[in-house]
């Protein structure tokens, strides 16, 4: 059963947009998001840069009616995302069929608690922010904004790959019938907490990051929010609904080598990929553009291009990583790029892999260095996680 | 929030009743196999009682003394279940509450200005949940799919379903499913393998009870 | 210099949780990664951490810090001489 699930809606905001229509303009016209910080403190501010969502904290209470300091930034931005996603699904009951909500993210409210950390001892004012901290407790939010009833909300947190597997789920329960609609995606905002631990890990960039290109120096981190609406064939039809696309294949594997980098010749990403061609009944062939996890670190480029060739042979299609203009946005990174594909597929163009300049000399690949039109059918997107979580998404315009 | 399942009685037509091979719990200073105790230790000290767990079933894993401790919880507890399985193809499905929350305060502590002012890579490494499921991967050398679900409570029915659908689908030929959970020095595994074969029904009453 | 060894054997086995080895086991020549030690890059990092916090220096280039932490012999080296 290769049968893909719809796609009816898409919602995004990251540093090159508040929502999908921003972030595809931003797209085409090289305009990307990666900057020195300026909405946290912290002493290590000259020697990295990273992808901002301009909009602070104080307007997006204001935009969603919120009272200050009342949430974190990560349910902020989701509800942001998920809310464009529910519009432009056209849904204007969440609750008339049976919906769910999977939702990932490493950050939860870590950006309040860091803050508040000392705070909790002395007083009370800010114990919000404790329950906030519970990566569950960012969905529950979410869920509880947009009113979602009697429903299944979960989180998932397996690092860079949690939204790609949030959606791999979603598409399962509703073939299965478990669900008729899904909202799925991730969300995770900037904080020192993930600032320091990358600093430590050394692979973090000073400047802007170049994906796959020989002398790449490390990633720059981002934060945004992005989600798709999964409907089922039923509500498609009941509610005569235009789907965007649809989610054809995916794969979850692990690479089993270590806890943060990759294998040197990506076993664990070739085991995705493979997944997510079986489950669509595609050949390699059949995919026409690579939205590659493309972090620009030394390893994780080494490695997926090592198991893109393994995938691909020597027909490797069209690739890019979108990472130039967003930054590496952990959780959420699986959604914005599965908002890209379907965005892609829908404008028939091919989003570039900005920075680069010098090939990698390990092997003969060269992504797009220019937006570039192109007759999409179908899209291969991976996201891989620390933990050596590898998941692969394939979204195509036929069912 | 509950959870409507409509299709598993569609399902439970076409395949096969599923089984829990084997279970293991770690919790209160004791190890359990199948419901029976196989290992005591009084350590107040969950580092010090994980050591002599890990010391008493004479794992060889070096590296094992790197884990925090969430992954050492789920890494013994797996070890005791996996340690003789042959099948390979064994999907992880874990979860808990706390996610990684004992080791981020770790993290947290020492980037403050109070702490050190530097991070440790190692700490930071297992700031992560899932990053348990990478190390018992490496261990058993799986290369499955796996997952790791936050959940305000342990929940049977959601790790039924996840489990149930991967079989059926030959995802995998096993599943190693469960909770691990860590935090303010309370710990409390408790994983079983869902195969073809077992002593125990896969039911969501039977994974109730077992809990 | 020998007694910056010892120090040295002694903050690699309680930093990289070391459990089983003594300081006796870790030669001054053997390579640390690799064979050796079979120590790993999470543990490179974190003796580019030591090396800050402990004695002042700062290495901004991972594959710097490799060549300074191949041997007990080469990190003591590299500290009298660039250390504070």
């Amino acid at each position: 059963m290769s049968r893909g699930v719809a796609i009816t809606g898409i919602g995004v905001i990251s540093a090159i947009g508040n929502n999908a229509k921003e972030n595809h303009a931003s797209l085409i016209s090289g305009k990307i998001g990666i900057s020195k910080i300026s909405q946290i403190e912290t002493i290590h501010k000259d020697e990295i840069m990273v992808g901002e969502i301009p909009t602070l904290n104080h307007e997006l209470e204001k935009q969603l009616g919120l009272s200050e300091d009342e949430y974190s930034r990560t349910p902020m931005i989701g509800i942001v995302a998920v809310q464009e996603a529910i519009s432009s699904a056209g849904i204007t009951d969440i609750n008339d069929c049976k919906c769910g909500l999977i939702s990932g993210t490493t950050v939860g409210g870590m950006d309040k608690s860091e803050q508040y950390f000392y705070d909790y001892f002395q007083n009370e004012e800010h114990w919000n922010h404790i329950t906030g901290l519970n990566a569950g407790d960012s969905t529950n939010k979410i869920a509880a904004y947009i009113g979602l009833e009697e429903s299944f909300v979960t989180t998932i947190s397996t690092a860079c790959s949690s939204a790609a597997n949030a959606i791999m789920l979603g598409a399962r329960m509703i073939k299965s019938g478990q669900l008729d609609r899904v909202i799925v995606g991730g969300t995770d905002c900037m904080s020192k907490f993930t600032l320091n631990g990358f600093k430590t890990l050394m692979i973090q960039s000073d400047t802007y990051n170049t994906p796959f290109d020989e002398n790449r120096k490390g990633l720059n981190l981002g934060e945004a929010a992005a989600y798709l609406v999964l409907e089922s064939d039923k509500i498609v039809s009941r509610d005569n609904k235009e789907v965007l696309a649809y989610v054809k294949g995916y794969g979850n594997a692990n690479d089993a080598y270590h806890q943060t980098a990759s294998s040197e010749h990506g076993d664990g990403a070739v085991l995705a990929m493979e997944k997510a061609l079986k489950v669509a009944a595609l050949p390699s062939e059949a995919i026409d553009y690579v939205n590659a996890h493309g972090t620009a670190t030394p390893n994780n480029d080494l490695s997926e291009g090592r198991a893109l060739l393994r995938i691909f042979g020597d027909k490797v299609p069209e690739f890019s990583s979108t990472k130039a203009y967003t930054g590496h946005t952990l959780a959420a990174a699986g959604g914005v790029e599965a908002v890209y594909s379907v965005m892609a597929l829908q404008n028939n163009i091919i989003y570039p892999n900005l920075n680069f300049k010098t090939p990698m000399k390990e092997f003969d690949l060269l992504p797009e260095t220019e937006v570039k039109e192109k007759e999409l059918k179908t899209v291969l997107s991976n996201s891989f996680g620390f933990g050596g979580n590898c998941s692969t998404l394939i979204f195509s315009k036929e069912a | 929030m509950s959870f409507t399942r409509c299709s598993s009685a569609k399902r439970n037509n076409l395949a096969q009743q599923l089984y829990i091979q084997n279970y293991c719990r770690i919790r209160n200073g004791q190890v359990d196999l199948d419901g029976q105790p196989i290992y005591t230790n009084a350590s107040e000290n969950f580092k010090d009682f994980i050591k002599s767990v890990y010391k008493h079933f004479e794992v060889d894993h070096s590296k094992f003394f790197k884990m925090d401790n969430l992954s050492k919880l789920a890494f013994m507890a797996s070890e005791i279940l996996l340690k003789d399985e042959p099948e390979k193809d064994t999907a992880l499905v874990l979860s808990n509450r706390a996610s990684s929350l004992d080791t981020d305060r770790k993290h947290q502590a020492a980037i403050s200005e109070s702490g050190s002012g530097y991070a440790s890579p190692a700490v930071f490494v297992y700031t992560l949940p899932n990053i348990c499921l990478g190390e018992i991967s490496i261990r058993h050398s799986l290369h499955s799919e796996n997952a790791f679900f936050v959940f305000e409570n342990f929940s049977a029915d959601v790790l039924f379903d996840y489990s149930e659908q991967l079989l059926y689908e030959k995802k995998a030929k096993k599943v190693l499913c469960g909770w691990v959970e860590f935090d303010n020095g309370k710990y409390d595994a408790f994983l079983y393998v869902v195969s073809k074969n077992g002593t125990f029904v896969h039911s969501i009453s039977e994974i109730n009870r077992l809990y | 210099m020998s007694e910056l060894k010892l120090e040295l054997k002694e903050k690699i086995i309680e930093q990289l949780n070391l459990e089983d080895l003594s300081v006796e086991e870790i030669s001054d020549s053997e390579p640390l990664f690799g064979e050796g030690l079979g120590l790993d890059s999470i543990d490179a990092l974190e003796l580019i951490v030591m090396l800050d916090k402990d004695y002042g220096i700062k290495l901004a280039d991972p594959k710097e810090g490799r060549k300074i932490l191949e041997s007990i012999d080469t990190m003591a080296a590299y500290i009298s001489a660039n250390g504070s």
